[in-house]
């Protein structure tokens, strides 16, 4: 692992450069896990206040040992080269936080939605936001919570109006490579589509 | 010409932009800063955050990595490295967003990185 530089960056070494990529899904889905599966430093969070009124909204009868949501939002980093650092950022799912999306979509590589395959429904706010913004490519993330879909890929992209280009792939949040794997899809994805400043057609 | 009608009233809860940066790099909430000198003691005449923000970009740091390390808003983080970029303190680094397709080498350089390292 010769990659890892980041806790010994030179001060000044101007010619370093970040860039991001959002986790975005519903209440546990697995953004937290996934961050953390694939992380150089363990997730941070930035702001802790709203996990009180997000825990009387938020069902939580099918995920019942989970205490936190993703409140303002969490990150990790990782050192891809040594001139560059990615950054993940997670963010609350729910449309009421569409405000902070925004934000944290602002300047983004592109996006993974994380899904938990057993509650399709809740990622209904998150890929009705990339849908509609279409400002950044994303990919769809099912996380097999039970080990196993229940589901075609193509059912899941007719059920939550998945445009037809998006990647979705199965995963395994709790896994490093299964969830390294998902950002690789994000990036080939990135890359393939044409750019805003190249001629199409 | 008077202007009448009052903009930028509305304020939201939370906001990531900082609004002060010009004609530098934008400062995003992965946007990473140093400072040149990793010897350098902050300037007294800063606010004690904003000597803390300093003693922090001895090493290079992201935006939300400070933020949440002295536990500061982010937008109050932003704000202040923005003053402290302002008066030559701290350097932003550029940040790569993949919406140009001059960046496209960049992203290359990200995607050989994930795969050497998640293969
Ligand atoms: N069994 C199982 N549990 C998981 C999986 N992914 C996440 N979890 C658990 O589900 C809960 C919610 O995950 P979390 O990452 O915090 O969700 P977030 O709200 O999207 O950040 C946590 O208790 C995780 O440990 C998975 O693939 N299988
Ligand atoms: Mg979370």
């Amino acid at each position: 692992m010769d990659s890892n530089v980041s806790s010994n960056n030179s001060p000044g070494s101007t010619s370093l450069v970040s860039t991001k990529i959002v986790i975005a899904g519903g209440f546990g889905a697995g953004k937290t896990t996934l961050v953390s599966s694939v992380s150089e430093i363990p997730p941070v969070s930035t702001e802790a206040v709203m996990t009180e009124a997000s825990r009387e909204h938020d069902d939580t009868t099918v995920t019942p040992d989970k205490v936190t949501t993703t409140v303002a939002m969490d990150f990790g980093r990782l050192t891809l080269d040594q001139e560059l650092i990615m950054y993940m950022f997670g963010t609350p799912g729910q449309a009421r936080f569409w405000f902070m999306w925004d934000d944290i979509v602002r300047g983004a590589v592109g996006a993974v939605i994380v899904v938990d395959s057993r509650r399709l429904a809740d990622s209904f706010d998150a890929v009705d936001y990339f849908e509609k913004h279409q400002t950044i490519p994303y990919v769809v993330a099912l996380n097999k919570f039970d080990g196993e879909l229940g589901y075609t890929i193509e059912q899941v992209r007719e059920a939550l109006e998945i445009g037809p280009g998006v990647p979705i792939i199965d995963f395994d949040a709790r896994d490093r490579r299964s969830s390294g794997g998902v950002l690789t899809c994000l990036l080939e994805y990135a890359l393939s589509r044409p750019k805003s400043g190249e001629l199409v057609g | 010409m008077s202007y009448r009608r009052r903009k930028g009233a509305r304020i939201r809860p939370y906001t990531f932009t900082g609004g002060r940066t010009r004609s530098r790099h934008p400062l995003m909430v992965q946007t990473l800063v140093s400072v040149a000198d990793a010897g350098a003691t902050p300037p007294t005449n800063l606010l004690p955050e904003s000597q803390n923000i300093y003693r922090m970009c001895r090493e290079t740091r992201s935006v939300a990595e400070i933020a949440a390390e002295l536990k500061i808003p982010m937008g109050v983080t932003q704000v202040l490295l923005s003053d402290l970029a302002d008066q030559g303190h701290v350097y932003i680094h550029p940040t790569i967003t993949g919406h140009s397709p001059s960046e496209n080498q960049v992203l290359e350089r990200a995607l050989r990185g994930l795969e050497r390292l998640f293969q």
